[in-house]
C-alpha cells in the first residue's frame, strides 16, 4: 500500500535534499538506500515526514527572519514603545489548526504502515504437502554474537545471515542473557531482541548481497548489551531462490570434517579444545553456548568485525578479551587440554587451516 | 544592605556556615547554581572524551568498559545533576520575587531538597573512584543493568534515589509557593510565564518520579536484596523496567524544557519591549504539553514489541504534542514581530533556541512515526534529536538564563562581549555537533558504540562532530574566564539593568534583601512591573501593606545532616551484596540513625523563626524599596 | 503565630490546621505529597498485578492457595477501626480538648500497631508454611513489596504519632501543631485507603483466582 505514496518522491524540495542524501553513505548500511519493501517504506515515510517538516520549517523561519530584520532595534529606534498586543483570536485559530490538520495528515500513513511491518500471518503457513510457504529464522542474540536457526530446515549457523531474495524472510528473535537489538538498516527498521519473549516480525530482501561491495548487507545490535555492544555486528548474505535452496543442501551435508594434514592436526586440537561450545556441523538446532562455525570458511568477517584473514583468527583466539572485552570466550589456556597453556604458533596455523576449510559455499 | 555584602565581611568559615544552614531561597538558588555548574562542567568534560575516542574509527582512546562509564555518567550527570539543578537555581532564585513572596513556602524543606540531590550526586561520582562507574546507559534497562559487574550500577540506583527524593521536595515546595504565596492581585492569569512553566514542571515531577523511585527500588531490591522483578527464570519482566522508566523519562523531557520555555518567555518580552503575545494560550498550551506529557511515554519503546495497537496508538499521541508546541512557537515570534528587539545575549539565547528547538521538534516528529523509528531508535538520528532538544532547548535556556538573571543574583553585570563570544562558539559548536548526527543514524550508525570500524560511510561525519563539540567547550571556557573577570571587577548595578523588567524581581535591588520586599506588593496586572513604570511610578510598585514586622524562617543544619545520614547509609547499603564484610549493615543503620534521629530532633523542637522589626527596616532603607 | 497564646473552646478557630499560613502551607504541600504516594502505590499495584502468580518453571504457588480471608478480614476491621478512631481524635482538636484529642490518638496506636503484628505474623506464616520467602519468586517479591510498603507506612504513621504525642504532651494544643495533628491524621486516612485497595486487589481477587 506504501507503493501510493511513491508520488511523494517528486515532492520537490524532499526530493532534491533526498538526492543529495541518498548519494551518500554505503549502500551495504544505508537506511537511505533501502535495499527491501520494508527498509523501502520506511524511507518512503522519511521522505513524506522530512517534507512536511521542511515545509514548517520553511513557514517559520520567514516570519523568524523577517521578525529580526524589520524589528531590531537600530531601525525601529531607541526610545520607541512599540504597541503592547495582547493577542490575536484569529491567528492562534490557524495556527492551532494547520499543525493538527499535518498531524493528521502524517497520522494516516503512520497507522496504516505500523499495521503493515506488523502482518506476520503468513508466518508458518504450509502447502499441500506440509512444507513451508516460506523461510522461519530463529535469531538468538547472545553476548556478543547472533544465531541462526532455521527450524524446519533442521540447520544452524552464526554471525551470518542467509536469505533468499524476493520473499518475505520471518524471524523469531529472542535474548539469551541480556537484551540486543537486531538491525539491518538497509532491509529494514529494528526490532528488539528481549530476554522475556519472542519478536515476530518479517523482512524481504529485494537485492542480491554478491553485488554489494563485500557481499553483504551489514546488520548490527542497535541495544547497549555491554562492552563490546559496538562489536556486535553480523553480516546478511541474499542469494536467490536455486541458491538459497544450494546453500541450504550444503549445510544440511555439511560434517565439519578437515581435509588436507595441517587441517586435520587443526582439526584434533579443534576436537580437544573447542568442541564442547562450537558445533562444526550446519545441521542442528538453536542453543549453542558458542557460534556454530560450519561457515566459518564462508565468513566476511573474524569475531564479527575483523577482516577475514587467517592472522587476524590467530589473533582473536590467542587473545579473545582484547578484540571483544566482556566476550564469554575463554583464553586458550583455560581451555579442556590446555593447562594454561595457550596456543603455540603451529598450532594456531593448523586451527586456522581447519577453520578456514570449514565452507559449504564450495560444495554449493 | 545587601545580603551578599553582608557575606563578604563575614569570614570564610562563617561564610561556609551560613550556606550549610541556609534556608533563604536566594542563597539555596546560588547553591544550586554552583554545584549545578559543577556538574555541568563534569558531564560536559565526559561528553569531549566522548567525542575524542570517537573522532576517528578504531580509535583507542579509552576502552570498551570505561567508555561506557563515560556514557552512562554523561547522561545521568547532565540530565539529574546539571539540567535540573541549574533549572532549580533559577526557580529559587526568580519564582519567588517573581510572585511578590518573602520566600518560599517550606524554606526548611527548600535546603532539604538542595542538600539531598547535592550528597546523591556526590554519592553516585564516587563510583569513579571506587571500583568504576555505572556503565549501563542512563537508562539502565533492567537485563543488562542487572547483568552488570561491580557496583557501579548500584551507585546509579542509590545515588539516584538519593538526588530523586530531593527533587519531589523542591517540586512540591514550588507548587505549594506558587499556590499558596502569591502576592495580593497576583492571580494565576497575571503570573509571569516563567512562574507558570516552573508551576507545571512543578506538577508534572510530582507525578513522574515516584515511578522512577519505584524502578529504582526494584532494581536495588534486585541487586542487593534477593528479589526477582527484573529475573527472567525466576518470573520476573525485564520489560516493566522500561514502562516505569519512560513513565518516568518521558515527563522529565517537560520538566527540563517547561522551565526552559519560561526563560525565553521572559527573555522575549524583556528584549522585545512587549508583552507576550497570546499569554492565555500560552499558558494554556503549557498546561495541555504537561498533561499529553504523561501518555506518550512508549514512543521510547516502539521496537520493544508492544504490538501494532500501542506502536499505533502512542505515535499518534505523540504527534498531537507537536500542536501545542507549535503554538508556543508561532506567540513568541509574534512577541518579537512588532517588538523592539535589542541582540543583548540573552536575547541571542533566545532567538537561537527558536530554530535549534524546531529542529528538535520536527525530527521528534519523524521519530513519533513509528514504523520509521524502526530505523531511528537506538541510532544517532535519535542522539542528535535530543541533543537539539535539550542542548537547543534546555541548556541555551540555562546560558540566556544565566546571563539575563546574573545581575538579579548577584548584582553585577557579565560582560555582554564574553556573552555574545560565548554564544557565538557555542551556537556554532553545538550545530557542527549535533546536525551531522542525524546522517550517521541515516547512515546505519547505532548510539552508544564505543568505536567503529572505518570505511562505512562514517568517518568525515564523525570527525566534524568532534570538531564541534570542541567548539562548545570553547563557548564553556570563555563563559567561566566572563564570571571570573565580572566578579573580579565587581561593578554594581540597580533594580533594573536591563532597563525593560516587565515582572516583580526587577523592581527591587539586585541582589534583593534577604526578606525580598519590604513590604508586600499589589499587583495590578501582567507584567506588573511594567504597568507601574508606564504609568510613572518612581518606586516601581504599589503596596499592599504598610512597613511592619517581617517574620523570618530560622537557618538550620539538620537538612545537611539528613542528607548526610543517607549518604553514610547507602554506603552500607551498596556494600552489604558483597556479603563478605562485617560493616555494611552497621553503616547502613547508623545512617539512617543519624537521618531519623535529625528529623526527630527537628519535630521534637518548636521553630518559630524570628521578626525583623519594624523600626529596623525604617532605618535600613530610608525610602521604601530603594537601596 | 504567638505560640503562647491561650485558647479556650470558644476562642479555639474552627480550622486551627488551616488558621496560620505555614498551616495552609502544609495542607496543601501534604495533600499534594499524598498525590505523589498515589502515583507511587498505582506503580506498585501494576507490578504486583503484572507478576502475579508469576515464578521459576514449575512454580506451585499461587495467589489463591497463599492468602487466607479470615486473617486479612481481621487486620482491614482493625485498619479501619483505627481510622475511625482518628476521626475521633480530630473531632477533639477541632474542639480544643487536647486530653480526648491524646486518648484517641492512644487508641488509633494501639489498633495500628495490633494490625502490624498480624501482617508480620502473616509474613511470617507465609515464609514457614510455604516457603514463599522473599526471593522465591517474581510473585513473591511484587506481593511482600507492595504489602510490605503499606506495612513501613503503617509503622512509619505509628512513629509518627507517637513523636507527636510525647512532644506535645506538656505543651497542649495550639496553633503551630494542630497542622501536625492534621497531618498525620490524614496521612492515616491514606494508608487506610490503600489497604482497601490491597485488600481488594491482592487479597479477594487473589482468592477469587
Ligand atoms: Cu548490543
Ligand atoms: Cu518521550
Amino acid at each position: 500500500m506504501m507503493r501510493g505514496l511513491k508520488k511523494w518522491r517528486l515532492f520537490g524540495l524532499a526530493a532534491a535534499l533526498m538526492a543529495f542524501l541518498a548519494a551518500c553513505g554505503e549502500e551495504q548500511i544505508s537506511t537511505l538506500q533501502p535495499a527491501g519493501q520494508v527498509a523501502e517504506d520506511q524511507f518512503d515515510l522519511l521522505l513524506l515526514s522530512t517534507g512536511v517538516m521542511v515545509f514548517v520549517i520553511i513557514v517559520v523561519s520567514i516570519i523568524y527572519v523577517l521578525a529580526i530584520i524589520k524589528f531590531r532595534r537600530k531601525k525601529v529606534g531607541e526610545d520607541v514603545i512599540p504597541e503592547q498586543v495582547e493577542g490575536s483570536k484569529r491567528l492562534e485559530f490557524i495556527w492551532t489548526a494547520i499543525p493538527i490538520a499535518i498531524v493528521l495528515f502524517l497520522a494516516v500513513p503512520t497507522v496504516a504502515v505500523t499495521y503493515q511491518l506488523a502482518d506476520v500471518d503468513d508466518m508458518g503457513v504450509v502447502d499441500a504437502e506440509g512444507t513451508p510457504a516460506s523461510v522461519t529464522v530463529d535469531v538468538t542474540a547472545k553476548l556478543y554474537w547472533w544465531e541462526f536457526a532455521y527450524p524446519d530446515l533442521g540447520i544452524v549457523t552464526a554471525q551470518e545471515l542467509v536469505v533468499p531474495t524476493d520473499e518475505p524472510v520471518y524471524f523469531n528473535l529472542t535474548a539469551a542473557d541480556v537484551k540486543h537489538s537486531f538491525w539491518v538498516p538497509s532491509i529494514g527498521g529494528k526490532t528488539d531482541a528481549n530476554t522475556d519473549g519472542v519478536n515476530t516480525f518479517y523482512l524481504t530482501f529485494d537485492e542480491e548481497s554478491a553485488d554489494l561491495e563485500d557481499g553483504v548487507f551489514y546488520g548490527k545490535c542497535a541495544e547497549l548489551c555491554g562492552p563490546s555492544h559496538a562489536l556486535m555486528d553480523f553480516k546478511v548474505k541474499a542469494l536467490d531462490e536455486a541458491e538459497f535452496q544450494a546453500w541450504v543442501a550444503a549445510m544440511q551435508e555439511s560434517t565439519g570434517e578437515a581435509e588436507g594434514e595441517l587441517a586435520q592436526e587443526g582439526q584434533e586440537l579443534f576436537e580437544q579444545s573447542c568442541i564442547a561450545c562450537h558445533a562444526t556441523s550446519g545441521a542442528g538446532t538453536t542453543g549453542g553456548i558458542a557460534p556454530n562455525l560450519a561457515t566459518f570458511g564462508d565468513r566476511n568477517r573474524i569475531a564479527g568485525y575483523l577482516p577475514h584473514s587467517e592472522e587476524n583468527l590467530k589473533k582473536w583466539i590467542s587473545e579473545p578479551q582484547e578484540y571483544k572485552p566482556g566476550n564469554l570466550m575463554p583464553d586458550p589456556g583455560s581451555l579442556p587440554g590446555r593447562e594454561g597453556e595457550a596456543f603455540s604458533e603451529e598450532e594456531l596455523d593448523a586451527l586456522a587451516a581447519y577453520l578456514f576449510g570449514l565452507t559449504v559455499e564450495d560444495d554449493m | 544592605m545587601s545580603s551578599t555584602a553582608q557575606a563578604q565581611k563575614k569570614g570564610f568559615g562563617a561564610t561556609l556556615w551560613d550556606y550549610l544552614t541556609t534556608v533563604d531561597h536566594k542563597k539555596i538558588a546560588i547553591l544550586y547554581l554552583v554545584s549545578g555548574g559543577f556538574f555541568f562542567v563534569v558531564g560536559g568534560i565526559e561528553a569531549m572524551l566522548i567525542r575524542i575516542q570517537l573522532a576517528v574509527p578504531a580509535n583507542d582512546f579509552v576502552s570498551a568498559g570505561v567508555y561506557n562509564q563515560i556514557m552512562t555518567m554523561h547522561g545521568t550527570t547532565m540530565i539529574f545533576l546539571a539540567a535540573m539543578p541549574l533549572l532549580f537555581a533559577f526557580m529559587n532564585a526568580v519564582v519567588p520575587l517573581q510572585i511578590g513572596a518573602r520566600d518560599v513556602a517550606f524554606p526548611f524543606l527548600n535546603s532539604l531538597g538542595f542538600w539531598l540531590f547535592f550528597f546523591g550526586g556526590v554519592f553516585l561520582n564516587l563510583s569513579w573512584f571506587l571500583g568504576g562507574a555505572p556503565d549501563a546507559g542512563w537508562t539502565s534497562y533492567a537485563s543488562l543493568a542487572i547483568a552488570s559487574g561491580g557496583h557501579g550500577v548500584d551507585f546509579y540506583a542509590l545515588g539516584l534515589q538519593i538526588s530523586g527524593a530531593g527533587t519531589l521536595i523542591a517540586g512540591i515546595n514550588f507548587l505549594v509557593t506558587i499556590i499558596n504565596m502569591r502576592a495580593p492581585g497576583m492571580t494565576y492569569m497575571r503570573m509571569p510565564m516563567f512562574t507558570w512553566t516552573t508551576f507545571i514542571a512543578s506538577a508534572l515531577i510530582l507525578f513522574a518520579f515516584p515511578p522512577l523511585t519505584v524502578g529504582l527500588f526494584f532494581l536495588i531490591l534486585d541487586r542487593m536484596f534477593f528479589a526477582n522483578f527484573f529475573a527472567v527464570e525466576m518470573g520476573g519482566n525485564t520489560i516493566i523496567w522500561e514502562h516505569l522508566f519512560w513513565i518516568f523519562g518521558h515527563p522529565e523531557v517537560y520538566i527540563l524544557v517547561l522551565p526552559a520555555f519560561g526563560i525565553f518567555s521572559e527573555i522575549f518580552a524583556i528584549f522585545s519591549r512587549k508583552r507576550l503575545f497570546g499569554y492565555s494560550a500560552l499558558v494554556f498550551a503549557t498546561i495541555l504539553i504537561g498533561f499529553y506529557g504523561f501518555m506518550v511515554w512508549a514512543h521510547h519503546m516502539f521496537t520493544t514489541g508492544l504490538g501494532a495497537t500501542a506502536n499505533a496508538i502512542f505515535a499518534v499521541a505523540t504527534m498531537a504534542i507537536a500542536v501545542p508546541t507549535g503554538v508556543k512557537i508561532f506567540n513568541w515570534l509574534l512577541t518579537i514581530w512588532g517588538g523592539n528587539i535589542s541582540f543583548s545575549t540573552p536575547m541571542l539565547y533566545a532567538l537561537g533556541f527558536i530554530p535549534s528547538f524546531v529542529a528538535g521538534g520536527v525530527t521528534g516528529v519523524m521519530q513519533a512515526v513509528a514504523p520509521l523509528d524502526y530505523q531511528l531508535h537506538d541510532s544517532y538520528f535519535i542522539v542528535a534529536h535530543f541533543h537539539y532538544v535539550i542542548v537547543g532547548g534546555v541548556v541555551l535556556a540555562l546560558l540566556g538564563g544565566l546571563h539575563l538573571y546574573w545581575p538579579k543574583m548577584f548584582g553585577t553585570m557579565l560582560s555582554e562581549k564574553l556573552g555574545k563570544i560565548t554564544f557565538a562558539l557555542f551556537f556554532f559548536g553545538f550545530h557542527a555537533t549535533f546536525f551531522i548526527q542525524h546522517f550517521l543514524g541515516l547512515l546505519g550508525m547505532p548510539r552508544r558504540v564505543y568505536t567503529f570500524v572505518g570505511d562505512q560511510g562514517w568517518d568525515l561525519y564523525n570527525l566534524i562532530s568532534s570538531v564541534g563539540a570542541a567548539f562548545m567547550a570553547l563557548g564553556v571556557i570563555t563563559l567561566v574566564i566572563n564570571i571570573i573577570m565580572t566578579s573580579v571587577k565587581n561593578e554594581r548595578v540597580g533594580n533594573d539593568p536591563w532597563e525593560d523588567g516587565r515582572t516583580l524581581e526587577w523592581a527591587i535591588p539586585s541582589p534583593p534583601p534577604f526578606y525580598n520586599f519590604k513590604q508586600t506588593p499589589l499587583v495590578r496586572g501582567l507584567d506588573t512591573y511594567w504597568i507601574e513604570k508606564m504609568e510613572g511610578n518612581p518606586e516601581g510598585m504599589t503596596y499592599a501593606e504598610p512597613i511592619g514586622d517581617i517574620h523570618m524562617p530560622n537557618n538550620s543544619i539538620i537538612p545537611f545532616i539528613m542528607s548526610a545520614g543517607l549518604f553514610v547509609a547507602a554506603f552500607g547499603a551498596l556494600y552489604f551484596i558483597d556479603g563478605d564484610k562485617a560493616w555494611p549493615l552497621p553503616v547502613l543503620a547508623l545512617g539512617l540513625l543519624i537521618t531519623l534521629g535529625s528529623m526527630a530532633a527537628r519535630s521534637l523542637k518548636d521553630d518559630l523563626g524570628y521578626h525583623i522589626h519594624k523600626e529596623d527596616l525604617l532605618k535600613e532603607g530610608g525610602q521604601p524599596g530603594g537601596h | 503565630m504567638d505560640i503562647n497564646k491561650q485558647y479556650s473552646a470558644q476562642t479555639w478557630p474552627d480550622h486551627p490546621e488551616t488558621a496560620t499560613l505555614e498551616g495552609k502551607n502544609k495542607f496543601v504541600g501534604f495533600w499534594l505529597f499524598l498525590g505523589g504516594e498515589t502515583v507511587l502505590f498505582a506503580t506498585l499495584f501494576a507490578t504486583y498485578l503484572a507478576l502475579k502468580d508469576k515464578g521459576p518453571s514449575g512454580m506451585e504457588i499461587t495467589a489463591s492457595q497463599l492468602f487466607e480471608l479470615p486473617l486479612v478480614f481481621i487486620m482491614t476491621m482493625l485498619l479501619l477501626t483505627s481510622s475511625l478512631t482518628s476521626v475521633y481524635a480530630m473531632f477533639h482538636m477541632r474542639s480544643y480538648n487536647f486530653r480526648a484529642m491524646q486518648a484517641w490518638m492512644a487508641v488509633t496506636v494501639l489498633l495500628g500497631a495490633a494490625f502490624l503484628g498480624f501482617e508480620i505474623y502473616e509474613f511470617n506464616h507465609y515464609v514457614h508454611e510455604f516457603g514463599f520467602t522473599y526471593g522465591h519468586s517474581a510473585f513473591s517479591s511484587a506481593f511482600y513489596t507492595l504489602v510490605g510498603t503499606h506495612g513501613l507506612h503503617v509503622a512509619i504513621g505509628l512513629g509518627w504519632f507517637i513523636l507527636l504525642m510525647i512532644r506535645n504532651a506538656k505543651r497542649g494544643l495550639n496553633l503551630y501543631n494542630a497542622s501536625k495533628f492534621y497531618t498525620i491524621s490524614l496521612y492515616w486516612h491514606f494508608i487506610d485507603v490503600v489497604w482497601v485497595f490491597i485488600f481488594t486487589v491482592v487479597y479477594l481477587m487473589g482468592v477469587v483466582g
